[in-house]
């Protein structure tokens, strides 16, 4: 594949992006909006009436919802045509994605059934698989679910104790073993399990209908919050799944369940842009209703530094979510193109290959949700603290995301391993960059020029934070060698750095995009930038010094460290005022509507 | 049997209204159109009679008066069910012209039923549904809230005072509609989104009518004052309040 046609997941800590490489949501096409608008009509009319009684643990209704959603083709969004879906693009599925986030433990229920329920078989299935279950999944007339995750199998998911043995006549494989956490498990009609045949190391994927012989289902988990999402455990007792349910080959199992995550990962990102959103119109609303001192709440400049940093997150991280996906349609578009695989493999290969990406978007996504809900709560004072609030559920709600979908743990390490091995296979050259950059650490600079453009003084910041991504790496690998992958703190600072990175450049990107079109309601784009990039410097500054000190110390350590002071010192910004201005904007609109 | 149902292109109800040009125009700066709510309903009934066994409904149009910029609502209209479209390619400026011009779209085409909402969620007219009649010189009958066919009869009910009447209308007319008609408006389905790109938009050709009012100015409604509680055990206060601040006693 050309090189210059696509970039690569991790590449962009090594190229400059121009903004018309990446989309941006301000892009969005009149269809993608009227899909939007048609989960938030649902949600309206169909969840948020019924989300006390949800959150009772009623699991006819939920189920009763969730196959309206199917009647209405929201669970065919992401299921090509010839499988009774509409087969929408990445970016159009994310954006139903972000919307239907917004519905809570719907949401949870939803995302498992269309998901990591209906997509394992999608992707890996053969034609009378996907004939036999994905079109009645993607009208919702199965509900489905994937049951990966053992007692003691969690992060570590390969090392499952269920076992699947051949029947002495070969018809089936015998099926024993115990899932947990299992989202749906209340209500399921097909279940994606997985399982190691015989002795084999590797684990396999099979699709078990509920009402098989030998499958039982335990009762609901209480949980924190998602308590309206039917989470238990799964019995298999020498359940007899025929043979031909076996998803893929014997022993691709584990490449099923990460390839699976990988698309998880990337949806949850969307997600909580839904319920971020959310929060931060209740918030607003709230404070522009709620008066002390005989004052709006939203006049104080402590509540206007939270709105203003509640949107500034939330915005940054739509920016990269959206820009990652498009980078995914062009990728499937080529895959296709070249006939390397079909439909539902080139999806799934495509998303996988941004592994970089996902991981930093599930981790970031899943903390700036935390952050909004915490401060929607504060905001809301005594009220929000009541269960009477939405934002009380959204408290408890969000706090999963850090969970599912592999633990921010995991993930954090993930972000580094992956940029680091993409790097070291070739896909990009960031250690002979980082090498050549060493090289003249002593006479290292910020770069600025004089009479540099408002943008190019952005882009040149984010430019210095990739710097300092390739010097920390640099060190750290030869500091460490082989024993980097044992010191799972400095793997976490080098995953932070990456994360604000992506995170800024995207955001910069999207502002410099947008500027031409929104005129001069886009000066309050150009305010969350001016925030989002004074932060995320300092933040970079503190995660590479924090990595630095924590090497063996070496000759070069104060070099390294005042080459990280230069390349992290962003223009000064008048942070308070910016907030300011953000926030006036939100209060004015009472909504997010950015 | 067909069924013309005239759409507007209002801003959605959580909008905040802001006015330019010293408040003799909305401002449209960020404002999210929806189809007025009673023209959605309307919508809903003309599908739900199409979808009736033997209601001789064959074909559910929609007509708007206004720019290219309307196309998204006209589109969501064409997603929830409508077979065809019709606009007329002209801002109006008042309810007059509006009428006007969907009069040309009624006789460009063959329709046997107009249906209108009762108002418009904007501007509040209520004036469009009669004098499109009158344009037409079509029986036109305003506040229905029930409207069916059995037996090849078109039967309403309108809601008066304390009480309802119920009338059997000839065809064509225009039915003026109010909420009630039908319970909940449609939620596109995926299956008419994507139906609704390749569904036909005919563009009419303006007649000359023009408004017959000007805006002089609009002026926003006062803030709400704030709620005052008053201690149950305090009914004194109450009574001094309503009389010497509210003055309503």
């Amino acid at each position: 594949m050309d090189k210059k046609e696509y970039l690569k997941s991790g590449e962009f800590l090594v190229r400059e992006v121009q903004a018309n490489e990446v989309f941006v949501p301000e892009e969005f096409y009149e269809e993608q909006q009227m899909i939007a608008q048609t989960c938030k009509d649902f949600l309206e009319a169909e969840v948020y009436p019924h989300l006390d009684q949800l959150d009772k643990g009623d699991r006819e209704l939920m189920k009763e919802i969730l196959k309206k959603s199917g009647e209405l083709g929201l669970m065919g969004i992401s299921i090509p045509e010839e499988y009774g879906g509409f087969g929408q693009s990445f970016v159009t599925q994310m954006l139903a994605a972000e919307t239907i986030g917004a519905g809570f433990s719907f949401s949870v229920a939803f995302m498992a059934h269309c998901g990591i329920g209906t997509l394992p078989i999608m992707y890996y299935g053969n034609d009378q698989q996907r004939e036999k279950y994905v079109t009645k999944l993607a009208a919702g007339e199965l509900l489905g679910a994937y049951c990966l995750t053992e007692p003691g199998a969690g992060s570590d998911a390969n090392s499952g104790k269920s076992t699947a043995t051949l029947s002495d006549d070969g018809k089936y494989y015998i099926l024993n073993g115990q899932k947990m956490w299992i989202t749906n498990a209340g209500f399921c009609d097909t279940q994606v399990v997985f399982a190691k045949v015989d002795k084999d190391r590797i684990l396999s994927a099979f699709i078990v209908d509920s009402d098989m012989e030998g499958v039982v289902i335990g009762p609901d988990e209480h949980k924190m919050g998602i308590k309206g999402s039917s989470t238990a455990q799964i019995y298999y007792n020498d359940v007899k799944v025929p043979v031909e349910n076996m998803i893929g080959e014997r022993g691709e199992g584990f490449r099923i369940a990460l390839s699976i995550l990988h698309m998880g990962r990337m949806k949850l990102g969307a997600n909580v842009i839904g319920a971020a959103k959310m929060a931060i119109t209740d918030s607003v609303k709230y404070a522009n209703e709620r008066k002390q001192f005989n004052t709006l709440i939203s006049d104080f400049g402590a509540i206007q530094h939270k709105l203003a940093e509640m949107v500034i997150r939330t915005f940054a991280h739509e920016a990269a979510i959206y820009r990652v996906s498009k980078d995914i349609d062009n990728l499937m578009e080529k895959l296709k193109a070249k006939s390397e695989c079909d439909e539902g493999r080139a999806a799934i290969e495509a998303i996988s290959h941004y592994a970089v990406e996902d991981a930093i978007l599930k981790v970031y996504g899943s903390e700036i949700l935390d952050y909004v809900v915490d401060e929607a709560v504060q905001i809301h004072g005594g009220m929000g603290y009541s269960a009477e609030m939405n934002v009380e559920r959204g408290y408890r709600d969000s706090r999963i995301n850090r969970i599912f979908e592999g633990t921010n743990e995991i993930n954090r390490l993930l972000i580094t391993d992956t940029a680091i091995k993409r790097a070291q296979k070739g896909d990009y050259d960031l250690f002979g960059m980082a090498e050549e950059l060493y090289t003249r650490v002593d006479t290292i600079s910020d770069g600025a020029q004089e009479g540099e453009s408002y943008f190019e003084e952005k882009m040149r910041t984010v430019k210095n934070l990739k710097k300092v991504a390739m010097l920390t790496i640099h060190k750290a690998s030869n500091s460490l060698g082989r024993k980097l992958v044992r010191e799972q703190e400095i793997l976490n600072n080098i995953a932070d750095i990456i994360t604000e990175i992506y995170i800024s450049e995207s955001l910069a990107l999207r502002t410099e995009k947008t500027e031409e079109s929104r005129g001069e309601a886009a000066s309050v784009y150009r305010d969350i930038l001016d925030v989002y990039l004074y932060d995320s410097s300092s933040k970079v500054r503190k995660m590479a010094m924090d990595a630095v000190y924590s090497l063996p110390e070496a000759d070069d350590t104060e070099k390294l460290v005042k080459a990280v002071e230069v390349l992290t010192k962003a223009k000064g910004v008048n942070v308070k005022e910016a907030r300011r201005r953000i926030a006036a904007r939100i209060i004015e609109d009472n909504q997010y509507k950015f | 049997m067909n069924i013309l149902v005239c759409i507007s292109h209002v801003p959605d109800t959580t909008t905040k209204i802001k006015f330019a040009e010293n408040n003799t125009r909305l401002d449209t700066t960020g404002i999210q159109w929806v189809i007025n709510p009673w023209d959605e309903l309307s919508l809903t009934r003309a599908l739900e009679l199409k979808e009736k066994s033997g209601s001789g409904v064959q074909k559910v149009s929609v007509a708007h008066v206004g720019p290219s910029s309307a196309e998204p609502t006209i589109r969501k209209a064409l997603a929830i069910g409508a077979d065809d479209a019709y606009r007329v390619d002209v801002e109006a400026l008042d309810s007059y012209q509006v009428a006007a011009q969907l009069a040309e779209i009624v006789k460009a085409g063959s329709f046997d039923m107009i249906l209108c909402g009762i108002e418009s969620s904007d501007y509040n007219g209520s004036n469009v549904g009669g004098m499109l009649a009158e344009f037409l010189d079509y029986v036109s009958v305003s506040g229905i809230s029930h409207l069916d066919i059995e037996g090849g009869e078109i039967l309403v009910t309108r809601e008066l005072d304390g009480g309802r009447e119920k009338l059997v209308v000839p065809s064509p007319f225009v039915g003026i509609v109010q909420k009630g008609i039908a319970k909940e408006p449609r939620i596109a389905a995926m299956r008419g989104i994507m139906m609704a790109r390749k569904k036909p938009v005919h563009l009419v050709d303006a007649t000359e009518a023009g408004p017959l009012t000007r805006v002089k100015e609009f002026e926003p409604p006062q803030p709400r004052p704030a709620c005052k509680f008053v201690d149950p055990e305090n009914p004194e206060q109450l009574v001094e309040l309503l009389q010497n601040e509210a003055k309503v006693i």
